[in-house]
């Protein structure tokens, strides 16, 4: 038994890691050489270069920029995705007044239909999000500026995403509407699994629903908001926010470079500018910053586990 | 996507996670080099067809048996004119197989095959996907277009190509020297573009100086319509009616030093006047309200509308809007309005160029296939037939004759009538994208009509901007012959 342990294992493993190296390592090495070459993209030939696409990068404003926006990202908007999502999840699951003859925790009236309710935005691509917030943030015809208009507020007509000072939030806003509905149903479904007799318990002493949440809820479900933390802070850095960008902004990107971010830019400067060796630099900065990301929230979060 | 670890949400372990990360947040990082393939991979490609014999009614020397690929950009104008020149071509080439196919993927489709060396014969290189011609034509991508341009024209032995062809084509074709790289199939026409019913209902005509402008905008905000509206989201198309103005007032050489990223070309006085001519109509009032946030869609149907009177666009609008504007609406496009008198240039100054860019790679196997069925493309029928369907000219000069034109079309060929030798050609969009769209259309002009910058402000920004790319050496730079 023993001595055919590895060949049993190694059968198991190697279709999987061969096409994780194939498909994710293997770009990555790829890219991270490309980085030190001059690349166009349009061709097949180039030279190196060394350490110039870096040099650059650290005198490139806009570099600056869209890293910047990218950091607020990562840092914003899992605080609210999460804290937001957290909050719905417990009112659905947890929230609720004591029913006579019902179960003794439950969520609050039409629990069941809000939860389906805060997950359809998860069902429509992001894509067709982005373009439907276009046409709301429309100054003049859009659905936003029609109803402050229709409540008589005909002198708040704010440009949105036309505003330098509003574009980006107006960006983060669209980002979080169409995540938050998923992370709902993840705390949901950890939530469940939560025994009800420490609830019981937690009432039995009197306790309050602020007190249930922070005493309870959040400690037993720590891992799953740290993994949820870590998930949208990679989605705050990378596709969601591209495509969202992309569809949306002035530019764009804009306006002036108010809204552009790495993901962005690694995209134009690969496949506008024909300059794809510096788009993998600045692809690489991503690497690190994500990673970064990824490792703080990993070392941050850091608890004893709870068994229960 | 979430549904697994809904199901299991505790059972993600630390290192799961870390891995996961990596292969969701990086994926952008090997997408790069990934889309576009193997850069160091390929190289040798395919062999080329062998030549076939020049004569009369090939004088480009076709192999007649050579198969042709034909990649068209599947946007406004459509697939329908380039597919009837295909089937003039299969007609008289009935030995060769050709592989035609139209996408709006430009890029992700063809860059991985410039990258192994096996692209096509044929490309339609535009949209929004276009492969940056300057890094094509600096990396020896493409083939020299002269031969077509020096063969005899298809409906005229006696007359070459290039001789058929409308003022400028050739030259844009060109980026330093002689070579042609490219061959720009539609004519487009950059101005004003307004409804000559509403001008009508003002009782005014189109203003030739910034005065009468002024006062038109004046009489048009007295009956509730805004002067101007333009693409805020893209204000890149600002320039369409502003920068023939420029050259205009202060003459070609005004626009030409901009286009050579001349030190201080910005700081000259008919730029400061026209910006602040442009500040004007901010300052007055007289943009349709909320325009900043409008793109290009929502600004031209709004204008479409009656919102307002005029809207810098080039003469696809009447194409790409044309479910939107209305059947009376006598769709009519004008050159630019001067500023007085003193102007360099007389009025009907204005910007019109090709678009639709065609290249033949220099790695196609059969070139000489490629140019043929440009030819082709090139006959007055064929143009005609481009003309009639979508609305547009062609490079073919002339074609118009003896076909309905719409209203739109035939005001843009009386505008080209009345300019005559006076049609500027500013290049600064296809040499250098990212400083015409993003620094000087975004984060100059757009940021100035939105009224949050001067004039002086967005002048000294854009010379900054131009400076930069000046001295950027990852840029290819060009200049005016």
């Amino acid at each position: 038994m023993q001595h055919g342990k590895y060949p049993f294992v190694v059968g198991f493993l190697t279709v999987p890691l061969g096409l994780y190296a194939l498909f994710v390592i293997w770009p990555f090495v790829q890219s991270i050489y490309y980085s030190f070459t001059d690349w166009t993209g349009l061709s097949p030939d180039f030279v190196m270069v060394g350490l110039d696409n870096y040099r650059r990068m650290l005198d490139d404003e806009i570099f600056w920029k869209s890293l910047q926006h990218s950091l607020l990202f990562a840092l914003l908007l899992p605080l609210v995705t999460i804290g937001l999502a957290l909050f719905l999840a417990f009112m659905i699951n947890v929230g609720g007044r004591r029913r006579r003859g019902g179960p003794v925790i439950s969520g609050v009236r039409g629990s069941s239909f809000y939860k389906i309710v805060y997950f359809f935005p998860q069902v429509l691509s992001i894509a067709i999000v982005a373009l439907l917030f276009a046409f709301a943030y429309n100054p003049s015809s859009g659905a936003i500026n029609s109803v402050l208009r229709g409540i008589g507020l005909d002198d708040v007509q704010p440009l949105w995403l036309g505003d330098p000072d509003l574009a980006l939030w107006c960006v983060m806003a669209v980002i979080v509407w169409s995540t938050v509905g998923f992370f709902v149903v993840l705390f949901s479904a950890g939530m469940a699994s939560i025994p009800v007799e420490l609830y019981e318990a937690a009432l039995l002493d009197g306790a309050d629903r602020f007190t249930t949440f922070f005493r309870i809820t959040l400690p037993l479900l720590w891992d799953t908001v740290q993994s949820g933390w870590v998930y949208m802070g990679i989605l705050a850095l990378g596709a969601e926010s591209f495509a969202v960008v992309q569809i949306m902004t002035t530019g764009p990107g804009g306006p002036d470079y108010s809204t552009t971010v790495m993901v962005l830019y690694v995209y134009q400067k690969a496949f506008r500018d024909g300059q794809a060796a510096y788009a993998t630099a600045v692809g690489v900065a991503l690497l690190i910053v994500t990673l970064a990301f990824a490792a703080i929230v990993m070392r941050l979060g850091r608890r004893e586990r709870l068994e229960y | 996507m979430g549904s697994t670890s809904a199901e299991n949400p505790t059972g993600v372990g630390r290192r799961d996670l870390i891995k996961r990360s990596a292969a969701l947040g990086l994926i952008s990082v090997p997408a790069v080099g990934f889309l576009s393939g193997c850069a160091s991979g390929g190289g040798g490609g395919r062999g080329r067809a062998e030549a076939g014999e020049k004569t009369a009614k090939n004088p480009l020397g076709v192999n007649t048996t050579a198969p042709m690929e034909f990649v068209l950009f599947d946007g406004g104008f459509g697939r329908e004119y380039a597919e009837d020149a295909v089937k003039i071509y299969e007609k008289n080439f009935p030995g060769a197989e050709v592989k035609f196919s139209a996408t709006q993927k430009i890029q992700s489709t063809l860059q991985p095959r410039f990258n192994q060396g096996t692209p096509p014969d044929l490309i339609d290189n535009s949209g929004a996907e276009q492969m940056d011609m300057g890094v094509l034509v600096g990396k020896n991508q493409l083939t020299d277009l002269t031969p077509l341009l020096d063969a005899p024209s298809y409906d005229d032995p006696g007359k070459k190509v290039r001789d058929t062809l409308r003022p400028g084509i050739v030259e844009m074709g060109q980026f330093d020297g002689k070579p042609v790289w490219i061959l720009y199939y539609a004519y487009t026409v950059y101005g004003v573009w307004y409804s000559q019913k509403a001008l009508d209902s003002l009782d005014e005509k189109y203003p030739e100086t910034w005065d009468e402008m002024l006062r038109v905008c004046e009489k048009a905000r007295k009956r509730g319509m805004a002067g101007w509206t333009y693409a805020g989201k893209y204000p890149y198309y600002i320039p369409f009616s502003l920068y023939p103005m420029i050259g205009k007032v202060g003459g070609r050489e005004v626009l030409d030093a901009i286009d050579n990223l001349e030190p201080n070309a910005w700081k000259h006085p008919a730029v400061k006047d026209c910006f602040e001519a442009y500040y004007e109509l901010y300052r007055k009032g007289y943009i349709l309200k909320g325009t900043p946030g409008l793109d290009h869609i929502q600004s031209q149907t709004a204008w479409a509308q009656g919102k307002a009177l005029f809207i810098p666009n080039g003469s696809w609008v009447e194409n790409e809007s044309s479910h939107v504007i209305p059947k009376d609406f006598e769709l009519a496009v004008s050159a630019p309005s001067g500023l007085d008198d003193s102007d360099r240039m007389p009025f009907g100054t204005i910007w019109a160029s090709g678009g639709e860019p065609f290249i033949v790679p220099a790695k196609a196997r059969n070139p000489e296939g490629g140019m043929e069925q440009l030819r082709i493309m090139l006959s007055e029928a064929s143009s005609k037939n481009f003309t009639t369907k979508v609305k547009s000219l062609t490079a073919y000069n002339g074609g118009t004759d003896g076909i309905p034109l719409t209203s739109g079309l035939k005001s843009a060929v009386a505008a080209l009538e009345k300019a005559g030798s006076n049609v500027v050609n500013p290049r600064l969009q296809d040499w250098y994208v990212q400083l015409q769209k993003e620094k000087i259309g975004v984060a100059g002009l757009g940021e100035m009509m939105a009224g949050r910058l001067t004039p002086a402000e967005a002048i000294r920004r854009i010379q900054g901007f131009a400076d930069e790319t000046a001295k950027d050496p990852s840029i290819k730079h060009y200049k005016h012959q």
